[in-house]
């Protein structure tokens, strides 16, 4: 297979997934029993009229997949892809603004936090997985896993919860939100301290969860590499140990940490709806947090679908990545 | 010859006590045995453990409310003067039951994907691994709440959710194992003399990846009951059941860190975190026990082994 080969069937498989993810999230919720359009025509105060009404506004007299046979366009379905197209995901409940210009304000907030976390939890956690497998068995890799043992089994919010309470009792940090409320900034640059000095625990909740999945990950595709046969050959070369490490044993064993990096990046934008929630940080997890506990559903669905499609699209790249970067992956 | 024709025999009686011994060897997974004894003793014997019963409503007076750790309430009370040492020992019940049915349902669904897609291939098997694939991209938490926040907040519902949507990495890890023991000797060897393929998928090829399944069962338990613990902890646990993540949830949101109740907050975390760990280090010996793989390692000498 060639390279563009691989490329138009890859892309085309991510574009599948998402009309695949878009439809699913179509479904779930319509059909379900939860269907907040249904709930809200129940209510007993509104009489026939209004409750027709309401039904007509929203689309929901249509059928659900495929119109009459005079008009097969007609359905739901087709409405809801139409409206999507057009960036349209419905008005919130709650704050009465159109889904998609509240996602957009959350999504930087989200990429503020996941970019600072991965960056910081990248670079320490390549540099201890090298060590723990390099050492392996020695009081490093014995202490590094269970370090990270320790933080995959540590709930992302009860961690946050801790760090909460030790940085607004003990070191004078904020409580929670992004900026201190009700603040004039005089500068940029005191707008950016008064964000940094929020964002530092939220940022070190995730450092401390990625860290050990970084760390664990390098370490083992290091140890993989090392049990080939072409180590051996160079250790029996004279080489030294560093040297092994870096001309034959890293090039290779970098390449799933790279899928990696690009994995998680798409994933911590879904692991941090529990971080952002004890934190208040106004990002996409808290917009989901509060549509869970608002019921309000257009949220839900709109927060829902943009963290899929984003770790899709992070996946994709992921696989591309892959490919660009190893050359067996193209010979196969 | 003589070597190979032996190994299907060698295969399905020594490992099985060979994996005890070891396991038995290393510290790692007599701590984690130990550390998941003492809960699943704990769930068992909670009526009788517990000082009180908390499911039982309790009459909160203004001096029982966030009561600090005392000779009567060991941990202290929550924000309605319940006590937090009963609920502890309750909570411990849900954990294991989600982590335990979850954990069935979805190896059971993965497992059974994974061994049809690996072993009879062709058209069927890549469309299954197509599907899991799909699965497998959709970020598990968002879709939990999505479901759960649709269907209600139930046990069942929850475990449903967290089982109908987990066992894509379990069919993924299986379907490779089947894939490389379907080419191996005995296999073949097998269906030569006539064995019918699902002779052949339960007595040959079925032993040869449940090592694999059954650590990968450990790391879905642990997945499962940290699940349950984040939905609880987002408002979306069963509100008729007593868990960690609701007991975590009821003290987040309703003042427990303002009042410096750190009692209401620590157990049921560390409660989490005990279960949850005692399960990784089973699943991490179990894995190192069952991949040779990653036992050689062609740099400096192995020291001394610390697990």
């Amino acid at each position: 297979m060639s390279r563009t080969d691989y490329l138009i069937r890859r892309i085309s498989w991510a574009l599948v997934t998402i009309l695949f993810v878009t439809t699913l999230n179509f479904f779930l919720f319509r059909v379900l029993p939860g269907d907040p359009a249904k709930a809200g025509i129940r209510d007993p105060r509104l009489n026939r009229a209004q409750q027709e009404a309401i039904r007509v506004r929203f689309g929901l007299d249509k059928p659900l997949v495929i119109g009459p046979l005079s008009n097969p366009f007609d359905s739901q379905l087709v409405r809801y892809f139409g409206l999507l197209v057009r960036g349209d995901l419905g008005i919130s409940y709650n704050s009465n603004r159109p889904v998609a210009e509240v996602l957009r304000e959350r999504l930087i907030n989200t990429v503020i936090l996941v970019l600072s976390g991965n960056l910081i939890a990248i670079v320490i956690g390549v540099g201890l997985g090298v060590l723990a497998a390099w050492r392996r068995g020695t009081g490093i890799d014995v202490t590094a896993l269970i370090f990270s043992l320790c933080t995959w089994a540590l709930p992302t919010f009860f961690l946050g919860i801790i760090l909460l309470i030790v940085g607004s009792s003990y070191l004078g940090l904020p409580v929670g939100g992004m900026r201190t409320s009700g603040q004039q900034y005089a500068s940029f640059g005191a707008e950016v301290a008064d964000v940094g000095r929020h964002l530092l625990m939220p940022t070190l909740v995730l450092v401390i969860i990625l860290l050990g999945q970084f760390m664990l990950i390098m370490r083992s595709a290091l140890l993989d590499v090392l049990g080939e046969d072409y180590i051996l050959t160079a250790k029996a070369k004279g080489l030294t140990d560093g040297r092994i490490l870096r001309d034959h044993a890293m090039r290779n064993a970098m390449l799933p940490v790279i899928t990696l990096i690009a994995l998680t990046l798409g994933f911590t934008v879904s692991g941090s709806i529990l971080i952002e929630a004890v934190f208040s940080w106004p990002g996409l997890g808290s917009a989901i947090f509060e549509a869970v506990n608002r019921r309000d559903y257009p949220m839900l669905q709109g927060a829902f679908l943009l963290i899929t499609i984003s770790v899709v699209l992070a996946n994709t790249a992921a696989d591309l990545l892959y490919t660009a970067l190893d050359p067996r992956v193209k010979a196969a | 010859m003589a070597t190979i024709l032996t190994q299907p025999s060698t295969v399905s009686t020594s490992p099985r006590i060979d994996f005890w011994k070891q396991l038995a060897r290393s510290p790692m997974g007599i701590v984690g045995l130990f550390m998941l004894v003492s809960v699943v003793g704990m769930a068992i014997f909670a009526p009788w453990i517990a000082p009180y019963d908390p499911y039982k409503a309790v009459r909160a007076r203004i001096d029982t409310i966030y009561a600090p750790p005392s000779p009567e309430h060991r941990l202290g009370t929550d924000d309605a003067g319940k006590d937090v040492l009963s609920q502890l020992i309750y909570g411990s019940r849900v954990s294991l039951i989600i982590g335990f049915t979850a954990a069935l349902i979805t190896v059971t669904i993965g497992g059974t994907i994974g061994l049809i897609a690996g072993y009879y291939g062709g058209r069927v098997g890549s469309l299954l691994m197509r599907i899991t694939d799909t699965f497998l991209v959709i970020p598990d938490l968002p879709l939990y709440i999505v479901l759960v926040a649709l269907l209600g907040p139930k046990l069942w519902n929850i475990i449903l959710a967290i089982a109908l949507i987990g066992w894509t990495s379990t069919a993924r890890v299986v379907y490779s194992q089947v894939l490389s023991v379907k080419e191996r000797m005995f296999v073949t060897r097998a269906r030569a003399i006539g064995a019918s393929d699902p002779h052949i998928l339960r007595r040959h090829v079925f032993p040869q990846v449940l090592p694999l399944i059954l650590s990968q069962n450990a790391l879905v338990i642990s997945v499962a009951i940290l699940s349950e613990s984040g939905l609880a902890f987002i408002g979306l646990g069963d509100p008729t059941l007593i868990s960690w993540g609701t007991m975590l949830n009821f003290a987040f949101s309703r003042g427990a860190i303002s009042s410096g109740a750190w009692w209401a907050l620590l157990p049921p975390g560390l409660g989490i975190v005990w279960v949850v760990l005692a399960w990784t280090l089973l699943g991490y010996v179990i894995e190192e026990i069952v991949n040779p793989r990653i036992r050689t390692h062609h740099l400096t000498p192995e020291r001394k082994k610390l697990y």
